[in-house]
């Protein structure tokens, strides 16, 4: 069937996307509806004495200012982590509460204080302004590394030195004793910049309370509406799951930063309640600056240590984390086990340890962006292998090569137990389509044109498919990493697909229709899914981690085996055959051999009419599955990134870009591709272009594209994208996820091309123009000196 | 945005007259600085004259290679222009490279002027091209129309009714971009008019656009790019901030210079 797996079917959603039909949250209207604004903090760091509203109130057309005291009396619970670590001297983590509105201090520069409601958005947002605020003002910790100097202002008086943990894996024993041996030892320090997620909607949501019913709907911008309605209800103490329906209509884009329930959205809600309307507040770009959950913001020293055959023997990490001014869903994880779980990377590393401490700052809270630790851990990784390649003068293809893991399964020192992989193959693909052999004849002709050309490599793996459920459990994590799905066949045939997997960019309706299609040979057309609404789907955990592909998907596949094997019953009953003997293609169910046959659309004709069901059988044809994998699948490959740099100016033009990945097996290759594209692009934004920057007191200096710069289409170039397959057993499709690989690869190809051209390692990210150029200046300076 | 009162007058006359009545307006063209701003609460005018609907302010016109271009023609206007093309190409090629393509039909040169960001392209071209803005009340030649960031002679209630470039024997625009903004970090506008060479920088002065004599020196001596590697470009005075540091601006000045006076 053409539209099966493996088919390059165009997606089902685009008509809808392009023609400007989408229907996101801000496009709906309620009946009732007025509009919430937010008073923020001016201030990094302050106590909050008094707020006087009166002003506000008083203006026409205003309903209510609500503030923290009252929420708290309230009940509604604070914002919490959904998952405790455990420091190295066995105590659990500290982490300071986060109220959704302010009470008694504020702690970073946009954090909300009071909800306005108002008949419209512009007077919500003047009367947030009217709204007097008495703050004092207090010193602010802003910096990654500094908030843990003796002296720091402390951020939360429960979470002293701003240390929330000091977490370690490996064992620290073997490493230091491998690095004393070692014939070479590469160190480097390194900075993994913090990012603005910059989603394409920001985030928007409307809160609907029925009064008579007493019960509410949120519509919300969300990637896991299960997972918001769980929180609102069992933590925050809003509503019953019972009485609380959440609905994430299309979301455009979320890259992490949508898993989460915000202070903004958790008081919607309320408010909704307490003035009788349905509320509705759209972000503008500068609150999403301010307020959405930023990325990454990692200071590293890194140190590896090689044999005299450049077998690497060991590698010591000491990682800080910045997780901001308060301690956001996912923030615990993302340093930890979804990056000190990575430190092995594609090689067979003997010895490994890792130290991270997770700080407090008075800057905006910090969570999972996508790929979550995972580029962290690939950035340094790659970062020092490449550099030893150059202190050892050894080709840094080969470096890799000869460390890499070979023999799987394989059991790293950092719990993770990889599945499949062949990380030759796609080094060899990528090398050939970068067509390394040419590189110094290219070189050489830049050169002339006075430009200098660079070659990086990155190799990567990646866990994807955040699971097992009882494994995550066992490590810290609140919830389970499972994924559910039903699958209806109606009477007529067609299906509905209903999935637990959010689709905000990821082209679910499409993908997960492949499978149906291929399955039982029907067309695409004729499968719906349904997806991100609490009342349709019974419960899933939603789509980060690239696991909408490995969980998701197989859920679906699990519900397919029962819905075909209940076809197979009525089929072999109807055509008195027996169910070995029955062949379904093409949208029928044969018998082989013969020429008897049901078409598809009479299978669920018998399965509804129940007319002449095999005896015992229940009407209907509907089938769910919840599916929880036995391990994550490991995504990897390897990017080959060459560049010229203008060494006059510092601009870095990314002249080539080779990414060989293995994702199992593909189920729509232009849908990976596109991943693949995107996630690239957004690891070249982190490497060139991005860069979240405060003030000394805390101030953001990049709140608006005047000063933030993403990447636009003329900064990349067009990509070569090629896939090897090694399949994994960890699922049921062999599947592994492609949404975090591109993001993940990328930052060090792109740095490691860099250096290479400028001939300095000196260079941190973002590589900017002016990092690129001020890094040739001090090498400069650097060689005039000696 | 606070409450505010919108007129679209059909003539001058009328958007004096609205602008005279008001107790704080402000002229509204492209809209692309100004209502960015007031969605911000950082300006809140009582009322706001639209002036794209005065055809007398719109348009491009040559005569005798002096190019005269109306406040509320856009940057595609002037980009796309042929008139524009034949009499001073550089200006369709600094047109095009202002913003992307939705900023280039909405945004025009008069508010562009009017605004005098420092980062902002035409004033690059106006300086150096020693043009004349014309308003409603006056003439003012470019050298007495910038005055520091942000900041020109436009009197309350006056309006750019166009500007009038002179006729070149030649004219290069090149730009820095910055990353973010795409605004010009630095951009350098080298002119020949009647005879004197003229070199203009944007996107790198703490007080905005600025003539650089060193350079005029430099080229009025010998009209090539290396003639540009001896002369004194100090860092007083620039703009510093993520994006460059005084030196760097120095440096690409320097740099662009080169380029602009290459393809001149
Ligand atoms: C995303 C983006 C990117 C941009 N990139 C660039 C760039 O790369 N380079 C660049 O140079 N510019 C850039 N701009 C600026 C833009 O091109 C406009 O030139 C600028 O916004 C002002 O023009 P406007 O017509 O929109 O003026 P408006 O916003 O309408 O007005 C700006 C100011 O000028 C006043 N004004 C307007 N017209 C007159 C007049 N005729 N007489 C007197 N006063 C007047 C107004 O009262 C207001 O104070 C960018 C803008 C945006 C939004």
């Amino acid at each position: 069937m053409s539209d099966g797996i493996g088919a390059r079917v165009k997606r089902k959603e685009d008509k809808r996307f392009i023609t400007g039909k989408g229907k996101y949250t801000d496009d709906l209207r309620q009946e009732n509806q007025a509009y919430a604004a937010f008073v923020r903090s001016p201030h990094a760091h302050a106590k909050l004495l008094g707020i006087n509203a009166s002003e506000a109130l008083a203006m026409d057309g205003v309903i209510a200012v609500l503030e923290g005291g009252e929420l708290n009396a309230d009940g509604i619970g604070n914002i919490i982590t959904g998952w405790a670590i455990t420091s190295k001297d066995g105590e659990p983590m500290k982490c300071g509460a986060w109220s959704a509105l302010a009470v008694e201090k504020v702690r970073y520069v946009g954090d909300a204080v009071a909800i306005v409601v108002a008949e419209t958005q512009a007077l919500a947002r003047i009367a947030a302004e009217a709204v007097e605020v008495d703050y004092e003002e207090l010193p602010a910790s802003v910096s990654t590394a500094g908030t843990l100097e003796p002296g720091a202002p402390q951020v939360h008086d429960n979470v002293p030195g701003n240390l929330i943990y000091d977490w370690e894996i490996g064992d620290e024993a073997s490493t230091d004793a491998n690095i004393a041996a070692a014939a070479h030892v590469t160190e480097i320090d390194l900075v993994n910049n913090r990012l603005s997620p910059n989603a394409m909607e920001p985030r928007s949501a409307i809160a609907i309370h029925d009064e008579a019913e007493d019960h509410y709907t949120l519509y919300t911008t969300s990637q896991n509406p299960h997972v918001a309605r769980l929180l609102l209800s069992a933590f925050y103490n809003v509503a019953p799951e019972h009485k609380l329906r959440v609905i994430a209509p299309d979301v455009g884009g979320g890259f992490g930063s949508k898993i989460y329930v915000y202070p903004e959205e958790l008081s919607c809600l309320w408010a909704s309640m307490k003035t009788g309307r349905s509320i509705k507040w759209t972000s503008d770009r500068s609150e999403a600056f301010l307020t959405d959950a930023h990325g990454r913001d990692n200071v590293t020293n890194i140190k590896m240590g090689f044999d005299e055959n450049n077998r690497i023997t060991a590698l010591k990490i000491h990682n800080t984390a910045n997780l901001g001014a308060y301690v956001s869903l996912f923030a615990t994880v993302t340093p930890t086990y979804l990056h000190g779980t990575n430190y092995s990377g594609v090689y067979d590393i003997p010895a490994i340890y890792g130290n991270v401490k997770a700080v407090h700052t008075n800057t905006t809270p910090v969570d999972a962006y996508r790929g979550a630790g995972r580029p962290e851990a690939t950035y340094m990784l790659e970062r020092v292998v490449e550099t030893a390649a150059r202190e050892l003068g050894v080709d840094p293809g080969e470096l890799r090569r000869i460390n890499y893991i070979k023999d799987f399964p394989y059991q790293t020192q950092v719990i993770l137990n990889y599945d499949t992989g062949d990380y030759v193959a796609t080094l060899d693909m990528a090398r050939a389509s970068a067509d390394v052999a040419g590189f110094p004849a290219r070189k050489a002709e830049a050169a002339a044109r006075g430009k200098l050309r660079g070659l990086g490599y990155a190799s990567f793996v990646e866990a994807s498919g955040i699971a097992p459920s009882a494994a995550v459990g066992s490590l810290g994590a609140g919830v389970g990493l499972w994924e559910s799905a039903e699958v209806r066949v109606n009477p007529v045939g067609t299906i509905e697909i209903l999935t637990g997997s959010h689709s905000h960019g990821q082209s679910h309706e499409t993908t997960f229709a492949q499978l149906a299609s291929d399955r039982f040979g029907i067309p695409i057309d004729n499968v719906q899914i349904v997806h991100g609404d609490t009342d349709k789907v019974q419960f899933g955990m939603g789509t980060y981690g690239s696991r909408s592909g490995p969980v998701g998907m197989s859920a679906v596949m699990r519900a397919l085996d029962k819905v075909e094997a209940k076809v197979r019953k009525i089929a072999a009953h109807t055509l008195e055959a027996s169910e070995d003997d029955l062949v379904i293609e093409n949208g029928e169910v044969k018998v082989a051999g013969t020429d008897k046959k049901m078409a598809w659309h009479e299978v669920g004709l018998a399965a509804y009419t129940g007319h002449n069901l095999p005896p015992d059988m229940e009407p209907g044809l509907k089938e769910g599955a919840f599916f929880d994998p036995v391990n994550f699948a490991f995504p990897a490959g390897t990017f080959i990134c060459e560049v010229e740099v203008d060494p006059e100016t510092g601009v870095t033009d990314i002249v080539q870009f080779v990414a060989a990945d293995d994702f199992g097996t593909i189920i729509n290759p232009m849908v990976v591709e596109g991943q693949v594209h995107g996630g690239v692009t957004q690891g070249i934004g982190q490497a060139m272009l991005e860069g979240v920057v405060y003030d000394e007191d805390g101030q953001l200096l990049t709140g608006s594209y005047m000063d933030y710069a993403m990447p636009r289409a003329a900064d990349v170039p067009s990509f070569v994208v090629e896939h090897g397959c090694t399949p994994t057993p960890n699922n049921p499709l062999g599947i592994k996820g492609c949404g975090e690989a591109g993001a993940i690869g990328s930052p060090p190809a792109l740095i490691n091309a860099i250096t290479d051209a400028i001939g300095s390692n000196d260079l941190q990210m973002p590589a900017t123009p002016l990092a690129v150029w001020q890094a040739l200046q001090a090498a400069k300076s650097a060689v005039a000196a000696e | 945005m606070y409450p505010t009162k919108y007129h679209k007058p059909d003539s001058l006359e009328a958007a004096s007259a609205a602008m005279a009545a008001a107790e704080d307006g402000k002229i509204l063209a492209g809209g692309h600085t100004l209502l960015p701003t007031m969605k911000q609460h950082l300006a809140a005018p009582s009322d706001v004259v639209d002036i794209r609907g005065i055809a007398a302010l719109h348009g491009i016109s040559e005569r005798g290679g002096a190019l005269t271009i109306g406040a509320t023609t856009t940057h595609a206007e002037v980009a796309n222009s042929a008139v524009v093309a034949a009499a001073c190409p550089a200006l369709c090629c600094l047109a095009a490279g202002i913003g992307d393509p939705a900023v280039r039909h909405v945004g025009t040169i008069g508010g562009s002027l009017a605004n005098n960001d420092p980062a902002a392209d035409y004033p690059a071209a106006v300086l150096a091209l020693n043009a004349m803005v014309i308003t409603n009340r006056r003439d003012i030649p470019a050298e007495d129309f910038f005055d520091g960031m942000f900041t020109t002679t436009l009197e309350d209630g006056e309006i750019i009714k166009a500007i009038r470039f002179p006729a070149s024997e030649c004219g290069s625009y090149s730009k820095f971009p910055n990353p973010a903004s795409r605004y010009a970090m630095v951009g350098v506008y080298v002119a020949r008019v009647d005879g004197r060479v003229r070199v203009a920088v944007t996107g790198a002065g703490e007080d905005g656009v600025f003539r650089h004599d060193g350079m005029e020196a430099a080229l009025s001596a010998e009209f090539a790019p290396d003639a540009l590697d001896s002369v004194e470009i100090s860092d007083d005075g620039l703009l510093s901030d993520l994006h460059g540091t005084a030196e760097y601006r120095a440096h690409l000045i320097r740099v662009i210079a080169k380029r602009s006076v290459a393809t001149c």
